[in-house]
């Protein structure tokens, strides 16, 4: 009898805690406007300005993310974005990083970082055991047209469409230097902040069928992954200079 | 001297008390069984009595990130929020199998509840301090409205998810989509993990958002 009241009580506690939760969903977000950017944003201002890129490598410090192989993904993320980043570099790019050590960062100061750039495309970097060659995701939010102070969890919901088309040259990137790809759409915390064309990156085990499979811990498969991405913002760059 | 007619008087109560007896303690037998039978039966086991019927799985495949629907048949319990448990936890048996092509441990045990309320009719019209009804009407009368379902996960089932933005968005749009699926009147849905509302699933997916049950983002949340 003891046990039936305390198991009613606990579902009327959860029962509460569900209202709770679709009140919240009601209230909640419009009340975080994307706070303005403390800094005057790079914008470029004429089409000789730098083209800039933001490359977010995932995770870091206290934040380990996903384990791969003896590591973990915060390192295969830093050491994707060190390779990335120089590769850009010596191809014009200006390069804005969120994270350059081990050091812990949140969602919202990553997605601040990339929005005080004015970026032309912003790439969270990441890496899994689950799945196979490079998963592509954009934002599952729903296109909107882009306003001046927009909420601050889904303020890449203005971006989402030129976010699919970067995804898009990417993806055509990828599979010309062989790597299989699959694209989606996910609500990832950060990626969702960002006012810039923002894709998500994640490397995967490489599962070639007669042959070992390719961790993505491994630097040979990093640096390819590394040249097919900057071949790709190169395109990307040379699609957004065309009238 | 005892007389004839008292013995037989004797033989007959008796017999009568013994035959009492016998009726008392079948009786008895009968109860208690009644008594084990109603405590077996939690409400997340489908009664013996539950037709069987068709229930969808759209099971997640993290090869090339698909989900492919699956049927089965099963007994299913009337109350729609024990059904939906119930096909939730078939959908996580699923992928706690050891040669799952979306492996997550977990299984069933993984669901504590499912809560199908309303959609807040604010979300299909804004919402205005002149419509006070819609706080005195119970929110269950309404029988044929779109409805939110509140998802509550264990926490061990989301410390024992493996990391990634595909696997766990896979989980997500798997278990939003079988919802869908088999309830169709389920068309947003939100997750808790133990009653708290969590962040990620494992550090990726983002669990504070209302999901769409087709497996979108709500565009209610993209707006405001
Ligand atoms: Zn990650």
């Amino acid at each position: 009898m003891r046990s039936t009241n305390r198991s009613h009580a606990r579902r009327t506690a959860l029962q509460a805690a569900a209202f709770l939760v679709a009140a919240t969903a009601l209230l909640a977000p419009a009340q975080q406007p994307a706070p303005a950017p403390s800094a005057p944003p790079v914008v470029p201002s004429s089409p000789t300005s730098r083209f800039v890129v933001v490359l977010d490598a995932a995770h870091g410090g206290d934040d380990s993310g996903a384990r791969i192989d003896s590591g973990s993904e915060k390192d295969v993320a830093l050491a994707l974005s060190v390779k990335l980043r120089s590769l850009l570099a010596a191809r014009g790019f200006q390069v804005i990083t969120t994270r350059e050590s081990d050091a812990t960062l949140d969602a919202v100061h990553r997605a601040e970082i990339a929005n005080r750039s004015g970026a032309q495309a912003c790439l969270s970097l990441h890496a899994t055991e689950s799945g196979s060659g490079i998963h592509l995701f954009a934002s599952s939010l729903t296109p909107a047209a882009p306003t001046r102070i927009p909420a601050w969890k889904t303020a890449q919901g203005g971006f989402v469409t030129r976010s699919l088309a970067l995804a898009g040259v990417v993806n055509s990137a990828l599979q010309h230097a062989n790597i299989p790809v699959t694209v989606g759409r996910t609500a990832l915390p950060g990626v969702d902040s960002m006012t810039c064309p923002a894709i998500a990156v994640e490397i995967a085990p490489l599962h070639p069928a007669n042959a070992a499979i390719t961790s993505p811990a491994d630097p040979a498969y990093q640096s390819q992954i590394a040249e097919a991405l900057a071949a790709a913002l190169l395109e990307w760059k040379t699609e957004a200079r065309q009238p | 001297m005892i007389r004839r007619y008292q013995t037989v008087l004797f033989v007959i109560l008796f017999a009568a008390s013994v035959v009492m007896g016998v009726v008392l303690w079948q009786l008895r037998e009968r109860a208690h069984q009644r008594l084990i039978t109603g405590q077996n039966s939690t409400p997340t086991q489908a009664p013996e009595v539950a037709p069987a019927e068709k229930a969808t799985f759209l099971v997640a495949n993290d090869a090339d990130s698909s989900l492919l629907g699956q049927e089965q048949i099963l007994p299913l319990p009337q109350d729609p929020g024990a059904r939906a448990r119930l096909i939730l936890g078939k959908l996580l048996d699923i992928y706690a199998a050891s040669n799952a092509l979306h492996p997550v441990p977990g299984g069933a045990a993984s669901i504590e509840e499912v809560f199908l309320l309303p959609v807040p009719s604010s979300e299909t019209s804004r919402p205005t301090s002149s419509r006070p009804a819609s706080a005195s009407r119970p929110p269950t009368e309404d029988s044929t409205g779109p409805q939110l379902a509140v998802v509550n996960l264990s926490s061990a089932f989301v410390a024992g998810h493996p990391a990634g933005i595909e696997t766990e968005s896979l989980t997500v749009l798997s278990l939003c989509g079988t919802l869908h699926a088999n309830l169709p009147r389920v068309a947003q849905v939100r997750f808790l993990v133990d009653g708290q509302p969590r962040a990620t699933l494992a550090g990726h997916a983002d669990l504070t958002r209302t999901y769409l049950a087709a497996g979108a983002v709500s565009p209610e949340g993209a707006q405001q």
